[in-house]
C-alpha cells in the first residue's frame, strides 16, 4: 500500500464517518420537515434534543475529507472545483443555511412563528445538503467529467446534471434519513409511542434503500462501466456484497423485532459497507477516468508530512468527540 | 502565500517542495499573533460593551460588574501589546512586500527619509523610521511597480481605519489600566462606561479593516510574486453570481445576528 493510497483511504474513512453522523444530522432533518399526525410536536422536540447539543460537530468530518483533498491531491481538488461548481456551491449554501437555521431557531427568542420559518429553513436545507451531496459523489463516477492538463473540458454541467447523479442523490438521501430514524429509536427512550413512530420510518426508509439503489445503478451511463466491472468483478465484490446484505437485512430484522441497539449497529455498518463499496469500485480513480490516486498525488514528502498529522490528530480528535458524545448524552 | 518558500518554479512546475519549509515563512509569525490578538480583543471589547450598558442601565450591578471586570483583564494587555505586534508587522511587510507598504501609505516616490504623512502633515523620515528603525532609509514608492499593478486605494483608508481604531483602543485600555490601578470600580465613571459601550464594534471593524490591507494590498498575487489572482481563479463564468449571493446571504445572517443579540441583551437590561 502506497503513500497516495493511505491518503485516499483517510478520505474514504473520513466520507464514512461525516455519513453516519452527519448524514444521520441531515437525516434527522428531512424527519423533521415530513412530521405529521397527532405526535408531529413531540417528534421535532425530539430530533432537536438529539441534534442540539452536537448541532455542527459533526461536520468537522467534512472538513477533514476536504482538507486532505486538497492537501494530498491538489490537481483533483481544482479540477472538482471547476468542473462542480455549481453543485459544491449549492451544498455549501445548503451547509450554512442548515446550521444558522438551527442555531436561530434554538436560541434565536423569536416567537411561534418565526421559529416555525426557521424549521422550515432548516428542514429544506438538510434535504437539499444530502442530495448534492450524493450528486457530486456520482459525478466524480460517471465518467462524464473530462480533464485535460488539470483543467476540465467538459465544461459546468457534466456528470453532475442527469437522472444517475440525481437518482444517487436521492439514495444518499434516504440513507441519511434511514440511520436518523434507526437513532431516533434509541433516542426515544421510555417513549413507546414516538419509539413506534420512528420504528415504521426507519423500516420504511431501510426497505426504499433497495429500489433507490436499483434506480441508481440501472439509470448508470456507459461511461460508469469502469466503476462496475470493479464492482462486480473483484475478488472483494462477493465478500463485500454479502456483508452488505447481512447487516442490511438483520438491521431490518432488528428493527422488527424491537432490538433497537442492534439494529443501531448494524445499520452503521450497512451505511459503512455501501461506501466501502463505492470506494473501492472508484479505485483507482479520484474523478474517472482522466484523474488517478497517483497521478493526482502531492510529491511524497507533503504525503508523508500530511499522514503523519493525520494519525497524530486522529489521536487528539477521536478521545475529544467520544468526550463530547459522552458528555452531552449524560446531560441529556 | 505573502512571501511563499518552501518549493522553486522551474518551467512553470514546482520543484523541490518542502512542506515544513513552508510552513516557517517570514509572514507566519507576525499574522498569528497579530490575528490572534486581535480576536481575544475585539471579542472581550464587544462581551465588555454589552456588560458596560447593562450597568450604565443599572441592570443587576454586581454580576456585571463582574463580568466586565473579566472582559477588561482580557481586553486591557491585548490593547496595549496589539501595537507594538502591529509595528512588528508593518517592518514584516516593509522587507518582504514593499508594494504593499507603498500602498498603505500611499507613497508615489522613492525616497530617503520618507516622511509619514497624515492629509496636509508630514513628518520627514518618519516612515523610514519605522519601517526600519533608520531615520535616513530608501523607502520604495508605488513608481517602482507597474501602474496596472498598483493595489487599489481602498488599503490607504482600511490601513488608516485599522490604525486609527487600534490606538483609539490602546488610550482607552491605558485609561482602563489607570482606573483599575487606583482601584476605581469600572463602572464609577459615566464617561468610562459609556465609552466602553461606543466602542464595542470597533474591535471587529479593525479586524475587517486588517483583512482588507493584506489581502487587498497584496493583490495582484494569490501566491505573492508566483501565482497571479487572474491565473488563480476558476475559469467559471459569471463569478458575480456566487459573490453576490453569498453576499447577500451572509448580510442576511449578520441582520439576524444582530436582532438576535439584541433580543438576548434585551432580555438581560429591561427597558
Amino acid at each position: 500500500v502506497s503513500a497516495p493510497d493511505l491518503a485516499a483511504f483517510a478520505m474514504l474513512a473520513g466520507l464514512a464517518v461525516y455519513l453516519v453522523t452527519g448524514g444521520a444530522d441531515f437525516g434527522a432533518g428531512f424527519w423533521d420537515l415530513v412530521a405529521r399526525g397527532p405526535r408531529a410536536r413531540d417528534q421535532r422536540r425530539l430530533i432537536e434534543q438529539a441534534i442540539a447539543p452536537l448541532w455542527e460537530a459533526n461536520h468537522v468530518w467534512l472538513i477533514f475529507v476536504v482538507v486532505i483533498l486538497f492537501t494530498a491531491f491538489p490537481p483533483a481538488f481544482s479540477a472538482a472545483g471547476i468542473a462542480l461548481h455549481i453543485p459544491l456551491t449549492i451544498l455549501l449554501l445548503g451547509i450554512v443555511l442548515r446550521g444558522s437555521a438551527f442555531v436561530f431557531r434554538q436560541y434565536g427568542g423569536g416567537d411561534a412563528a418565526e421559529s416555525r420559518g426557521w424549521g422550515r429553513v432548516f428542514a429544506a436545507s438538510s434535504v437539499v445538503t444530502p442530495v448534492f451531496l450524493g450528486v457530486v459523489v456520482a459525478a466524480v463516477t460517471s465518467g462524464e467529467i473530462r480533464v485535460t492538463g488539470g483543467i476540465p473540458t467538459t465544461g459546468f454541467l457534466a456528470g453532475w446534471l442527469g437522472l444517475f447523479p440525481l437518482s444517487v442523490g436521492l439514495l444518499t438521501l434516504v440513507l441519511c434519513a434511514f440511520l436518523a430514524a434507526v437513532y431516533l429509536t434509541v433516542a426515544a427512550g421510555d417513549d413507546l409511542a414516538l419509539r413506534e413512530d420512528f420504528r415504521a420510518r426507519a423500516l420504511g426508509t431501510g426497505i426504499a434503500l433497495a429500489p433507490c439503489a436499483l434506480l441508481a445503478a440501472l439509470s448508470a451511463g456507459p461511461a460508469t462501466e469502469h466503476f462496475f466491472e470493479r464492482f462486480v468483478g473483484s475478488w472483494w465484490t462477493w465478500p463485500l456484497q454479502l456483508a452488505t446484505a447481512v447487516s442490511a437485512i438483520g438491521a431490518l430484522v432488528a428493527l422488527f423485532g424491537r432490538r433497537y441497539h442492534l439494529a443501531r449497529v448494524l445499520a452503521v455498518a450497512q451505511a459503512t459497507f455501501i461506501l466501502a463499496g463505492w470506494g473501492l469500485g472508484q479505485r483507482p480513480y479520484l474523478i474517472a477516468p482522466d484523474v488517478t490516486i497517483h497521478g493526482a498525488a502531492s510529491p511524497p514528502q507533503t504525503l508523508s508530512i500530511m499522514l503523519v498529522i493525520v494519525a497524530a490528530g486522529g489521536v487528539l480528535l477521536i478521545p475529544s468527540l467520544y468526550l463530547l458524545f459522552r458528555v452531552f448524552r449524560k446531560i441529556s | 502565500m505573502n512571501a511563499p518558500r518552501g518549493f522553486r518554479v522551474e518551467n512553470g512546475e514546482l520543484v523541490d517542495i518542502d512542506p515544513l519549509e513552508a510552513m516557517t515563512t517570514p509572514f507566519a509569525l507576525h499574522e498569528v499573533a497579530h490575528m490572534a490578538v486581535a480576536a481575544y480583543m475585539a471579542t472581550a471589547i464587544a462581551a465588555g460593551s454589552i456588560h458596560a450598558y447593562a450597568l450604565w442601565r443599572k441592570a443587576a450591578p454586581a454580576f456585571h460588574r463582574k463580568a466586565l471586570g473579566l472582559c477588561l483583564a482580557m481586553a486591557i494587555p491585548c490593547s496595549l501589546v496589539q501595537p507594538a505586534i502591529g509595528h512588528f508587522a508593518g517592518q514584516q511587510v516593509a522587507r518582504h512586500q514593499p508594494m504593499k507598504l507603498a500602498a498603505m501609505e500611499r507613497l508615489e516616490k522613492t525616497q530617503e527619509r520618507a516622511p509619514l504623512s497624515f492629509g496636509p502633515i508630514a513628518i520627514p523620515g518618519a516612515l523610514s523610521f519605522l519601517a526600519t528603525n533608520d531615520w535616513n532609509a530608501r523607502v520604495l514608492g508605488l513608481e517602482e511597480f507597474p501602474r496596472e499593478d498598483w493595489p487599489h486605494p481602498i488599503v490607504r483608508y482600511s490601513w488608516l481605519t485599522m490604525v486609527g481604531i487600534g490606538t483609539l483602543l490602546a488610550g482607552w485600555a491605558a485609561w482602563a489600566l489607570l482606573r483599575r490601578l487606583r482601584k476605581r470600580a469600572p463602572d464609577a465613571s459615566k464617561p468610562f462606561l459609556l465609552t466602553t459601550v461606543a466602542i464595542g464594534p470597533l474591535g471587529v471593524v479593525a479586524i475587517e479593516a486588517g483583512w482588507i490591507v493584506t489581502e487587498v494590498g497584496r493583490q495582484p498575487w494569490t501566491v505573492y510574486g508566483v501565482l497571479r489572482t487572474n491565473d488563480a481563479a476558476t475559469p467559471m463564468p459569471n463569478l458575480w453570481i456566487p459573490l453576490v449571493v453569498f453576499s447577500l446571504v451572509y448580510l442576511a445572517l449578520s441582520a439576524v445576528v444582530i436582532v438576535v443579540l439584541r433580543r438576548h441583551v434585551r432580555q438581560t437590561v429591561p427597558e
